[in-house]
């Protein structure tokens, strides 16, 4: 199993390869596969994980996050991103690069 | 950006869905298997390999799964490695999109055929281990192949798959459960489901041989919970206690017709693996009526769908849509009424229905009666 991990602004989270990320017709929305569960994502966190691409830090999701919401507050929006992502991690669904 | 608040929600999965879009299926690909454990869940007719549907069938099944919202496909048997066909399958769903597990016995498997696999789109793999004793684990399995189990794990890590071990444990090795869990840890799994034996159809003709001790099991309790601890973020446990011993029934597969279909090798589709049990039900096939219009429509998905369908004391119980009445295959099995509350929830009238086999748990250990073909 993945070794849990503590987020820090400047890694760079992608899922783990039995992970898996896809829109789904049927429920409108956005899911995260795993082995026996699923993961039903509402908007945010739907477009939160897009950019969770294995290539881009934290610092640089955010600042895609802070072009597509104007005026949101960084602070805030870090905090929120990161609790989000790091309850992913915990249950070992998001690795870093 | 306040919206980013919602995003809470995000560590509640598994969120109850209201509208009725399933989450899994189960493709039982075949009922050939060398092994034959006398629990197994499969039907007490098996189906001969002359009746199994053909790749193409199964192709149809998978996309219209995908059509009705299905996210997961379990490959499993019988042995799955036994349809030669199976990297064909697991590669259509995959690129579908579903989430492909497979569950195996792991006897079959060569390093090459699960590279194969591995390329095809298989996210995941599930195997049995019997007993952490091989000669234990080669008698309830009936079938000489312990030590290749464990080198097929080896395997499975070694391509790059993860792994779960799946334990079903009942009183004649729940003795060995701490050594089991050492196992997954050392085969590094990252799950290990302790599973209970279910009894209906070849169990409930072992039952006598499987139930454990209220003591067998408070004992497995306390190990579960230990180990839990003990490796936290290495390996996550999934344990149920059996409901003949809790007080309310297990939720059948999230409800009847809800979240989850099962396919059997002759193209049936069922509400669950088991509810062929059912005999008085007609059970719709793929090669007559397609996927979605049985979801949708079919008599044995809406017999017991919602809640309209249950006597009481379940239609006016609080917990009538947390566990939909418990399990309708054990509630027929025991009591012959398919209606029935679950006899394992303490408010059925049939409750007592369990002080028989209870009572000879622990009492004598009688021959096993293996899975075989008619
Ligand atoms: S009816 Fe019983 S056997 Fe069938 S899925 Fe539900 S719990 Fe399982
Ligand atoms: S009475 Fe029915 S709904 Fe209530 S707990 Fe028992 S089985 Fe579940």
């Amino acid at each position: 199993m993945s070794k849990l991990i503590k987020l820090k602004i400047d890694d760079v989270p992608s899922l783990p390869r039995h992970a898996k990320l896809r829109f789904d017709h049927a429920r409108k929305k956005w899911i995260i596969n795993a082995p026996e569960r699923v993961f039903e994502l509402d908007d945010i966190a739907g477009e939160v994980m897009q950019l969770v691409n294995g290539k881009d830090s934290l610092n640089k999701i955010i600042d895609k996050l802070l072009i597509r919401f104007e005026g949101a507050p960084r602070e805030e929006v870090t905090n929120d991103v990161i609790i989000m992502l790091q309850s992913l991690a915990d249950k070992g669904f998001l690795i870093n690069e | 950006m306040n919206e980013l608040k919602k995003v809470k929600s995000f560590s509640t999965q598994e969120k109850k869905s209201k509208t009725l879009i399933p989450y899994a299926m189960l493709c039982e690909l075949t009922h050939r298997c060398p092994l034959s454990c006398p629990y197994c869940s499969n039907p007490v007719e098996l189906e001969l390999k002359s009746n199994e549907i053909s790749t193409d069938l199964w192709k149809t099944a998978l996309s219209d799964g995908v059509n009705i919202g299905i996210l997961q496909a379990h490959f499993s048997g019988g042995e799955p490695t036994a349809r030669k066909d199976l990297e064909e399958l697991v590669n259509h769903a995959s690129k579908i999109g579903l989430y492909t597990n497979l569950i195996t016995s792991g006897v079959l498997i060569t390093e090459d055929r699960l590279k194969n696999l591995y390329n095809s789109g298989l996210d995941h793999v599930q195997v049995s281990i019997q007993d952490t004793d091989p000669n234990n684990s080669e008698k309830i399995a009936g079938f000489k192949g312990h030590k290749k189990k464990i080198e097929t794990c080896g395997l499975i890590r070694k391509v790059g798959l993860p792994l779960t071990v799946n334990a079903v444990m009942h009183r004649q090795n729940l003795h060995n459960l701490k050594n089991m869990i050492e196992l997954a840890v050392d085969l590094d799994a990252e799950r290990l489901e302790v599973a209970q034996v279910q009894y209906y159809g070849w169990a409930l003709k072992n039952q006598t041989a499987f139930l454990p001790t209220r003591e067998q099991l408070d004992i497995a309790t306390t190990i579960v919970e230990e180990a839990r601890i003990k490796y936290k973020g290495i390996l996550a446990i999934d344990y149920v206690v059996p409901d003949y011993y809790a007080k309310k029934p297990k939720s059948c597969m999230g409800g009847w017709g809800r979240q989850f279909l099962n396919i059997t090798p002759a193209g049936k589709v069922l509400p669950c693996h088991a509810a062929e049990s059912l005999n008085f039900l007609n059970f719709d096939n793929l090669k007559e009526k397609s996927l979605s219009w049985i979801w949708e429509h079919s008599e044995s998905f809406n017999r017991f769908r919602g809640t309209d369908w249950m006597p009481e004391p379940c239609r006016s119980c609080d917990r009538r849509e947390i566990d939909w009445g418990g399990c309708r295959c054990q509630a027929f099995a025991l009591t012959g009424n398919a209606d029935a509350t679950d006899p394992t929830c303490e408010f059925s009238p049939y409750r007592n229905v369990l002080e028989e086999p209870l009572s000879k748990a622990g009492s004598k250990n009688p021959d096993f009666i293996y899975r075989k073909y008619s």
